[in-house]
C-alpha cells in the first residue's frame, strides 16, 4: 500500500492507513450490499418499492438504519453471562476483517502477501462460528442456543467443502498466495490462446459451485439459514441482541457476503484484474479495487438472488446434502483437476 | 402473600414444565413456541418437550386471544352481530357473517331473493380467495421463501379492492343483511372481477412454479406431518385439511339445502390421498382455482331482481333453534343460534374450523422436528382469531 504513494512512511502512519483501509474494504461493500441488494433488488424482486423516503429513491436508507441502530438501548438479558455476551459481536466482527486482509486489491495494494493466503483466509473465516456459539449460549435462551449449535453443525460440515473445492484452484495455480493465483489467471494460456488470460471460473466451474453452495451455507443465507432461522428460531443466535451489538452482528453478515465474495473473484474470476489491461501498471492500484469491486458485487448478486428465491432446509436434510453431495463431488473435482494438471 | 409479576411467571412456566413432565418421565428441554412467535402468526402457544431437537411432546394452549364473542353475541341485536362476526376470522371476513344470516333467516322463514343469493356466494369465494390466496404465500414464507407472501399481498389486494368496490370496506365488509345484502353490485363490476380472476389464476401458475414445485419446499412438505383419513375424522378436521387427508366432504356440494348459489355452479372437490404438508398445499391451490371458477360461473349466470326480501323494519327472530354450517376458507364453521323472541340471540354457539384443526397437533406432532413443527402449523392452517374467537 505504501508503494502506491510512492511515500516513506513510518510504522504508524502505515498502520493506521492500513486500519482506515480495512475498514473500508469492509464497510463499502457490506453498505453496498445492505443498500442496493437488501433494499432495493429484493423489493423489485417481490414486486414493491422498498425503502423510497430517506434520500432520492430511499437511497440514504442504510444510513438511517445505521442511526437507527446506535440510538437504540442496548439490553443484556439478566440471567445473560454479561462478559461473554458483549464480546460475541466482537468475535464475529473481527474474523471478517482478518479475512480481509490477505485480498489483493492491485499489484501493490494489498495488506499482507501471505505465502499461505488461501490457507490463512479459509482458516480464519471459520473462527467467525466460536463467535456464534458463545453468542447463542451466553444470551440464555433456549432459540439462541439452538440457533448457535445449528450454526456450529452447519458450519463445520461446510467448511469442508469449501476447503476441498478450493484446493482445485490450488492445484491447478500450484501456489497458495492469492496475488499469485491472481497473476496466473492474468497470465494463462487457453491452448496458446491468451488475450483473456485464464480465470479458473473455465476450468473450476465445478469448484465454484460448489464454493458457491458452501458459502451460502457459510454465511447461512436461504436456503441454509437454519441458524436464523426466523420463521422457527426469531433470529436464532441474535434473538436477545439489540442497539449497537446487533448492527455489529448484521455489518459482520454483510461484510462476510464481502469478504467470500471477494475469495471468489480472486479464486475464480481473476480477482482484480480484467483481460486487456497492464498488470503491472501502476493506474492498477487504482482500477484493480474498483473491478474487485464489481466482480463481488456480482458473487454477491447471486448469493441474495438465491437467498431470496428459495425456501430454507431443514437441518439435517443440510447436513445430508453437504456429507453424501457436496463432499464427493469436491474431491471428484480434485481427482480430476490433479489428473488433467499430471496431463497438461 | 403477595406475588411479584417475576414469581408468577416463573411458577406459571414450572408448572407447564411439570405438566409435561408428569406425561413422559424424561429429562428433556421444554420449549414455548408462543404465545409471541412468528410461526403461530398471531398469541397461541405450544409447549414443545423436545429431545434434542426432536419433539417428544407438544401441547397448543389456546385462550390467548379470547375475546368472548359468543358471550358479546347475546348483548347485540340480530343486525348488529355480523359486525362482531366479521372479526372471527378476519381474513375470510364476508364469509363468517353468512352461516349466522343464515341461521336467523332460517329462524324467521324468510329467504334472500336468488340474485342476492348469487352476490351472497360470490363474496363467499372471493373472500375464500383472499384468504387462501395468502396461506399459499404465507406457506412459503414460514419455509423461508420471502418472495411468495409479497407476491400473495399484491394479488390478494386485487380481490379487496373488488370488495371494496361494493361494500366500501376492505376487511370488514359487514354487508351481508337479513333477508338479502345491503346494496347492489356497481356498474362494471362483473367485467373487471372477471379480469380479476385471471390475475388469480395466473398468480396460482406462480406459486405452483414457484413455491410448490421447488424441490426444497417439497423435501421440506413431503411426507411430514402425515394425518392419516381416520385421525382426521377422528379430530373433527375440516376444509381442505380433510380433503388432503382424502375425506371427501365439502359442505358446498354436500349441504344443497341452505340458500346460496353453489348448487348451480358446476365445480370440482379435490383431494389428495397422501394427507402430508404437501398435500395440505395443493389441495388448496386448486381450491383457488376452482373458486375462480365458481365465481366466473355465477356471474354468468347472475339472475335479475331484488336484492332484499321483505323483511320488517325492526327484526325481532321468533323463538326457536337453528344451526348452520357453512364450507369456509377454513373449514366448517357453524352458528347454533338460540331465539327467545327478543331482538337479539339468546345464546350463540360458534363452531369454528381451526380450533379443530389445530386440536390435532399434539399428535401429528410427535416425533417431528423443530422445523417440521413449523410447517405442519403452516399447512394445517389456522388464524388465531378462529381458534379463540
Amino acid at each position: 500500500m505504501t508503494a502506491l504513494f510512492a511515500l516513506e512512511l513510518s510504522y504508524w502512519q502505515e498502520t493506521v492507513l492500513k486500519v482506515v483501509g480495512v475498514l473500508a474494504a469492509v464497510l463499502i461493500p457490506a453498505g453496498a450490499f445492505v443498500q442496493l441488494f437488501l433494499f432495493k433488488m429484493v423489493s423489485h424482486l417481490q414486486s414493491r418499492l422498498g425503502p423510497m423516503e430517506a434520500g432520492p429513491h430511499g437511497s440514504l436508507q442504510a444510513i438511517a438504519e445505521v442511526g437507527k441502530f446506535i440510538q437504540k438501548e442496548d439490553i443484556i438479558p439478566e440471567r445473560a453471562d454479561r462478559f461473554v455476551f458483549k464480546l460475541a459481536p466482537y468475535v464475529v466482527v473481527m474474523t471478517v476483517l482478518l479475512v480481509y486482509l490477505v485480498i489483493p486489491f492491485g499489484p501493490d495494494m494489498y495488506f499482507a502477501n501471505l505465502d499461505a493466503g488461501v490457507f490463512y483466509a479459509l482458516a480464519v473465516s471459520s473462527v467467525s462460528v466460536i463467535g456464534v456459539l458463545i453468542a447463542g449460549w451466553a444470551s440464555a435462551n433456549k432459540y439462541s442456543l439452538m440457533g448457535a449449535i445449528r450454526a456450529a453443525g452447519q458450519l463445520i460440515a461446510y467448511e469442508l467443502p469449501l476447503v476441498l473445492a478450493v484446493v482445485g484452484v490450488v492445484i491447478q495455480a500450484g501456489t497458495m498466495n492469492l496475488q499469485g493465483i491472481v497473476a496466473i489467471q492474468a497470465q494463462g494460456e487457453i491452448f496458446g490462446w491468451g488475450a483473456i488470460g485464464n480465470p479458473f471460473i473455465l476450468t473450476q466451474f465445478v469448484g465454484l459451485f460448489i464454493f458457491m453452495v458452501a458459502i451460502q451455507a457459510e454465511l447461512t443465507q436461504t436456503p441454509f439459514d437454519m441458524p436464523i432461522a426466523e420463521s422457527e428460531l426469531i433470529t436464532g443466535y441474535m434473538t436477545e441482541y439489540s442497539g449497537l451489538r446487533f448492527l455489529l452482528f448484521f455489518i459482520a453478515e454483510f461484510a462476510a457476503v464481502g469478504a467470500f465474495g471477494a475469495l471468489a473473484a480472486t479464486l475464480w474470476l481473476g480477482g482484480w484484474y480484467l483481460p486487456g489491461l497492464d498488470f503491472d501498471a501502476n493506474y492498477m492500484n487504482v482500477v484493480g479495487p474498483i473491478i474487485l469491486f464489481a466482480k463481488i458485487m456480482l458473487v454477491a448478486f447471486v448469493v441474495f438472488w438465491v437467498r431470496f428465491t428459495y425456501p430454507r432446509l431443514r437441518e439435517d436434510q443440510l447436513q445430508a446434502f453437504a456429507w453424501k453431495f457436496l463432499i464427493p463431488l469436491s474431491l471428484i473435482n480434485i481427482v480430476a483437476t490433479g489428473v488433467l494438471k499430471v496431463v497438461f | 402473600m403477595t406475588v411479584t409479576e417475576h414469581e408468577r411467571a416463573f411458577i406459571t412456566s414450572t408448572l407447564s414444565e411439570s405438566r409435561i413432565n408428569l406425561e413422559i418421565e424424561s429429562d428433556g428441554m421444554t420449549l414455548n413456541l408462543g404465545p409471541q412467535h412468528p410461526a403461530t402468526h398471531g398469541t397461541l402457544r405450544i409447549i414443545v418437550k423436545l429431545d434434542g431437537e426432536q419433539i417428544v411432546a407438544c401441547e397448543p394452549t389456546m385462550g390467548y386471544m379470547h375475546r368472548g364473542y359468543e358471550k358479546l353475541c347475546e348483548f347485540r341485536t340480530f343486525p348488529q352481530v355480523t359486525t362482531l362476526v366479521n372479526r372471527i376470522d378476519w381474513l375470510s371476513h364476508f364469509a363468517n357473517e353468512v352461516p349466522f344470516i343464515l341461521a336467523a333467516e332460517q329462524l324467521m322463514g324468510v329467504e334472500a331473493p336468488p340474485r342476492a343469493q348469487y352476490i351472497r356466494t360470490v363474496f363467499f369465494e372471493m373472500a375464500r380467495l383472499g384468504n387462501i390466496t395468502l396461506f399459499l404465500g404465507e406457506m412459503g414464507l414460514q419455509l423461508g421463501a420471502m418472495t411468495a407472501l409479497f407476491y400473495a399481498f399484491r394479488d390478494r389486494e386485487h380481490v379487496l379492492n373488488l370488495l371494496e368496490a361494493v361494500t366500501g370496506g376492505r376487511f370488514h365488509p359487514n354487508f351481508d343483511r337479513i333477508g338479502g345484502l345491503k346494496d347492489d353490485l356497481p356498474k362494471g363490476w362483473i367485467d373487471e372481477t372477471k379480469a380479476v380472476m385471471k390475475k388469480i389464476r395466473g398468480f396460482c401458475d406462480q406459486m405452483e412454479t414457484l413455491v410448490m414445485g421447488n424441490e426444497i419446499f417439497q423435501t421440506r412438505t413431503r411426507g411430514i406431518g402425515v394425518i392419516p383419513k381416520d385421525v382426521a375424522l377422528g379430530y373433527g378436521l375440516s376444509g381442505a385439511n380433510a380433503r388432503a387427508s382424502g375425506v371427501d366432504l365439502d359442505l358446498r356440494r354436500d349441504n344443497p339445502d341452505i340458500a346460496m348459489a353453489w348448487k348451480h355452479a358446476d365445480f370440482k372437490v379435490w383431494t389428495h390421498p397422501d394427507g402430508d404438508s404437501f398435500a395440505r398445499y395443493w389441495v388448496r391451490l386448486q381450491e383457488v382455482r376452482e373458486s375462480t371458477h365458481i365465481i366466473d360461473q355465477l356471474l354468468d349466470g347472475i339472475p335479475a331482481g331484488p336484492i332484499m326480501a321483505k323483511v320488517p323494519r325492526i327484526i325481532k327472530v321468533p323463538a326457536g333453534e337453528a344451526y348452520v354450517q357453512t364450507e369456509n376458507p377454513l373449514g366448517w364453521m357453524g352458528y347454533y343460534v338460540v331465539s327467545k323472541g327478543d331482538l337479539g340471540p339468546f345464546r350463540v354457539k360458534i363452531r369454528t374450523a381451526s380450533f379443530n384443526n389445530v386440536s390435532v397437533l399434539p399428535w401429528v406432532a410427535k416425533g417431528l422436528y423443530v422445523p417440521d413443527i413449523v410447517t405442519v402449523l403452516a399447512s394445517l392452517y389456522f388464524i388465531l382469531g378462529d381458534i379463540d374467537r
